[in-house]
């Protein structure tokens, strides 16, 4: 339905950037519900720095959010912006460099004042100086308009510039043929006691899309149809909000009261927001005086019976590790989450990164094995945290589980499940006539000991960090039986590889020589890379893990019978290295720590020129 | 930010009363373990233990309801030789997994025994939060003043130039006051004992035990090995009567022979004094309230704690005051949430924004 007005395409990024204090993360979610809504398929990645209100107009203040959204389906926010929307100079500047050539800049011209130029190092005004040239440029002075709009409902000039990012949002929704209801909707609900705020920001939200219906510098509007996608149910959903939503679950499928201990960290928090919300489903939470109570807290509430939990970030697993490792020795269930930031140190708070997997699989004294899943996508954050629940109750161990500041934040299009055909997790306590109760027997198939909560006579007993005689659980300082326990231990963690399915290899020619090997949230990228590699001619095969502890079981045959497996991490080669120690493997690491989710046309390029180099 | 009235239509501040009671008389047998005790001879933990052992079956709870949680130091070894529930943990974190058990389960009597080092030390943070929050649960806290598991290093509760292994010439910190800390922190009930009174030990026990919320109980306790004698002030025949300073609820304050010595107040300073009561007579004398809200007089009485040679320590329940505890107050929320309606998993799934795919 190209017509002179209407253009049609297929896939179009677009980036939001302004300043922290601008609301471009809140513009971002907006329009991505009305691309949800209207049944493209879509990621998202929002990109803000850690300050909550940097300095106003500064480079490193600049926050923003991208989408990509089209009509087949896609697996990644995108490489480079169609469309950049910038808020001011600094926002400009942050992000131009990105912007496909020839691509569309959006710009709010008000702030662009010597004094804000010479903030971020502007000498001339790039407005005005050629900078732009090969742009599809549309200055406007965004805040005026906004403000125009909005202060005759009685708002001061500093609150009604508050609006521009409606205004702002109302145009690009105009430009790619939103459907707006659920953005009004969405102003009515959350300004529903603030009248005048509400109303200013529906008429700002309004007059930016009648600004690109009537002026005559926005010709053109665009489509993107929506993409085909499996039939059933949908929402768009962050990595965060389904993580939470998967240990709701995991109560209901077990019917063990969650218990979440945890302390507040970037870009964990957000579970603990929204888990706190959900007590009507016997969710607990705890906000703990540090990291290591609140992981305390949900170990003594798995004593207790519940299915305790606690997340973090890389730096709170450093402060947990000692209680990861009595929960090793104990043998209770917990599920431990690790949302992975930029390190080491504070490192890089609101960035992603995937830097703590040789951390969670190694990161303690003693041989203390816990086993690791990882999600691959926001959306999986759900089934990953039912699993590694699955995991913990089952097998009575602590588990990790791997999400990322990239996952966490970013969200796609989610299929909705139906409860009816989530797993059920059979806690099986202990019964009061297993007597004489031997606290350390052992499971013959799971070799998982019994979990019996106290409150049942006959079954008193006590454990603790020292290790225990096989069986009885007393305290013992036997050599053999110290060696036997930690084999014991490992041999229980191993086990776990019979429960889990093979790892699947994506080879639709079935002649690749090289295999592309994941985990975690890179399958999108490398999914989209190998897509592009293979579209080029370049034959590659995908496979991607989402347990790191213990392999899936075919993982070894399945390494061999490529000639090169090549390894995207977002570190500088952690899962290679232990797929080299474990496998005798000579994989290959293309590694990236930038914050940063991988580029696909970047991993492509590399995934090829690795291809090319293989001697056929 | 805004701050709400906490409802809590089911809270019950009596003591023991989410917990089921014994269907049959219980007797220290049934609380002994078989575990062989491997303290020390002569180790003041076996004084304690064996109060312990003797005045549970009097409190009549159900074994099984009962959890002993510890940390790490010699103390620590206590719940294996309990025949109740037991969780032998980390250094210092105890009262962090004591607050997920308790506030998981109404329906237990939890402990936590720990020592000066594991409690005051590595585990001060957490002690302070399990007090502030008066989560329900009775902390043994054996003070020896001294690093005994470790073998002889000075703990933050040794007296300033102490020599000890790790100090030989002697120990430049200051010492902790446990009582004055615990105070600090908002503790709702505050006691001190001696492991050689097995009377007032079982006596503060059995109180710490039947209060809601945390309870701290400090306990002296003699190390022979490391530490011996640091309690002979307050044990020798010949001076305790002078240094002992017992605190009974509504009796006046008076020790030393024939009562004849009594706490008054220092109008001018705040302070609590020593006074011979024939000089200020009976009338001045303090009347000691542990139940007074404010915490002040409390205060005032734990900063007569010295252990000098003529030293003196108040024993007995400094402070027992009723406030709402974390652990009801939470499961408050999660059982009125419950009334209001139990959560709908699908819904919650589902949201408010879905579209549908043919």
């Amino acid at each position: 339905m190209t017509t002179d007005r209407v253009k049609q395409l297929d896939r179009v990024v677009i980036r939001f950037a302004g300043d922290s204090g601008d609301g471009m993360q809140l513009t971002g979610d907006r329009f991505t519900q009305e691309t949800a809504s209207f049944g493209n398929d879509l990621s998202t990645l929002p990109n803000f720095p850690a300050e909550i209100r940097a300095p106003q107009g500064t480079l490193p203040g600049v926050s923003s959010f991208q989408i990509h959204f089209a009509d087949h389906d896609i697996l990644t926010p995108g490489d480079r912006p169609d469309v950049l929307v910038a808020m001011n100079p600094a926002a400009l500047k942050a992000n131009l460099a990105d912007v496909r050539p020839g691509g569309t800049l959006i710009i709010d011209t008000h702030d662009f004042t010597t004094r804000n130029l010479t903030k971020v190092g502007y000498t001339t005004s790039p407005l005005d100086d050629g900078s732009l040239e090969g742009y599809q440029v549309h200055m406007l002075d965004l805040t005026t308009l906004a403000v125009e709009t909005a202060t005759p409902f009685g708002l001061s000039r500093k609150d009604a510039s508050r609006s521009k990012n409606m205004f702002a949002l109302g145009l690009i929704s105009w430009m790619f043929s939103r459907p707006i209801e659920s953005t009004l909707s969405y102003l009515n609900n959350k300004f529903a006691h603030l009248p005048d705020i509400r109303d200013a920001n529906v008429a700002a939200f309004t007059a930016g899309l009648n600004y690109g219906e009537t002026t005559e510098a926005f010709a053109i509007s665009y489509v993107v149809k929506p993409a085909p996608m499996p039939p059933g149910r949908y929402r768009n959903i962050s990595g965060n909000t389904a993580l939470s939503y998967g240990i709701v679950a995991a109560g209901h499928q077990s019917g063990l009261p969650v218990f979440l201990g945890a302390y507040p960290i970037t870009p964990a928090s957000d579970i603990l927001h929204e888990l706190s919300g959900h007590k009507a489903f016997g969710v607990t939470t705890f906000q703990a005086e540090d990291e290591i109570a609140g992981i305390g807290a949900a170990l003594g509430a798995a004593f207790a019976g519940q299915l305790g939990v606690t997340t973090t970030s890389g730096p709170g697993i450093a402060l947990k590790s000692e209680t990861i490792g009595l929960a090793v020795m104990l043998e209770l269930p917990l599920v431990i989450v690790d949302v992975q930031r930029g390190g080491p140190s504070t490192g890089l708070p609101t960035k992603t990164e995937q830097s703590d997997l040789l951390q969670a699989m190694y990161g303690r004294n003693g041989e203390a094995p816990v086993p690791i899943v990882a999600p691959q996508s926001p959306s999986d954050c759900f089934g990953a945290a039912l699993e590694a629940a699955r995991i913990a109750i089952t097998y009575r161990t602590p588990v990790m589980l791997l999400s990322d500041g990239y996952l966490a934040n970013g969200s796609e299009p989610w299929r909705l499940p139906d409860v009816a055909s989530l797993p059920t997790i059979e806690p099986f306590f202990a019964a009061a006539d297993d007597v004489p109760f031997q606290p350390y027997a052992r499971d013959a198939k799971t070799l998982a000991r019994p979990w019996a909560p106290p409150g049942i006579a006959g079954l008193e007993h006590r454990i603790g960090g020292l290790e225990k005689a096989d069986g009885s659980g007393d305290i013992s300082y036997d050599p053999a039986n110290h060696d036997r326990m930690v084999r014991l231990r490992q041999a229980k963690v191993d086990g776990i590889a019979s429960s889990i399915p093979d790892v699947e290899v994506d080879d639709p020619s079935g002649r690749a020589e090289v295999l592309v090997l994941g985990w975690g949230s890179t399958w999108g990228p490398i999914g989209a890379a190998a897509r592009r590699a293979r579209a080029a001619g370049i034959e590659v095969a995908q496979a991607h893990l989402r347990h790191l502890n213990p392999f899936p079981a075919n993982l070894g045959e399945v390494l061999r019978s490529y000639g090169t497996v090549i390894i995207p991490e977002m570190n500088l080669g952690q899962l290679s290295t232990l797929i080299r120690a474990r496998y005798l493997v000579d994989a290959r690491s293309i590694t990236s720590v930038r914050g940063l989710p991988f580029g696909p046309e970047e991993l492509s390029a590399e995934l090829i020129q690795i291809v090319q180099e293989v001697p056929v | 930010m805004t701050a709400v009235d906490l409802p809590h239509p089911h809270l019950n501040l009596a003591g023991l009363a989410s917990i089921p009671g014994a269907d049959e008389p219980q007797n220290r047998k049934d609380y002994t373990s078989d575990q062989e005790v491997r303290w020390c001879p002569g180790c003041g933990d076996y004084a304690v233990l064996a109060a312990v052992q003797g005045f549970l079956p009097d409190l009549g709870l159900r074994r099984e309801n009962i959890v002993f949680v510890s940390g790490i130091g010699c103390s620590s070894r206590f719940p294996y030789y309990l025949d109740t529930y037991g969780l032998h943990s980390i250094h210092g974190r105890a009262p962090a997994i004591a607050t997920g058990l308790a506030t998981a389960r109404e329906d237990l009597s939890v402990w936590v025994v720990t020592g000066d080092g594991d409690a005051l030390s590595i585990g001060g943070n957490h002690l302070i939060h399990a007090l502030r929050r008066n989560v329900n649960m009775t902390i043994l806290l054996f003070n020896n003043r001294i690093y005994g598991l470790t073998k002889g290093q000075y703990s933050p509760t040794s007296e300033s130039g102490k020599v000890t292994k790790s100090t030989p010439l002697g120990s430049v910190d200051a010492p902790l006051n446990p009582v004055s800390l615990a105070l600090g922190a908002e503790a709702s009930f505050v006691a001190r004992t001696i492991d050689s009174d097995r009377k007032h030990l079982t006596d503060v026990l059995s109180a710490a035990a039947r209060h809601r919320g945390t309870s701290l109980v400090e306990i002296y306790q003699n190390c022979p090995i490391f530490n011996d004698g640091a309690f002979d002030a307050i044990k020798d025949p010949q001076s305790r009567d002078e240094s002992v300073i017992r605190l009974a609820a509504g009796r006046p304050i008076r020790f030393g022979e024939g009562g004849g010595l009594g706490l008054v107040r220092d109008t001018a300073t705040g302070t609590l004094e020593v006074a011979d009561v024939a000089d200020v007579g009976e009338e001045a004398v303090l009347v000691h309230d542990p139940n007074f809200a404010d915490p002040s007089v409390a205060f005032a009485l734990s900063r007569l704690t010295d252990l000098g040679h003529s030293g003196r320590t108040p024993i007995g329940i400094f402070r027992q005051v009723e406030r709402p505890t974390y652990d009801d107050l939470a499961r408050e929320q999660v059982t009125l949430a419950r009334d209001a309606g139990a959560g709908d998993l699908q819904a919650l799934i589902d949201g408010r924004d879905v579209w549908e795919v043919s």
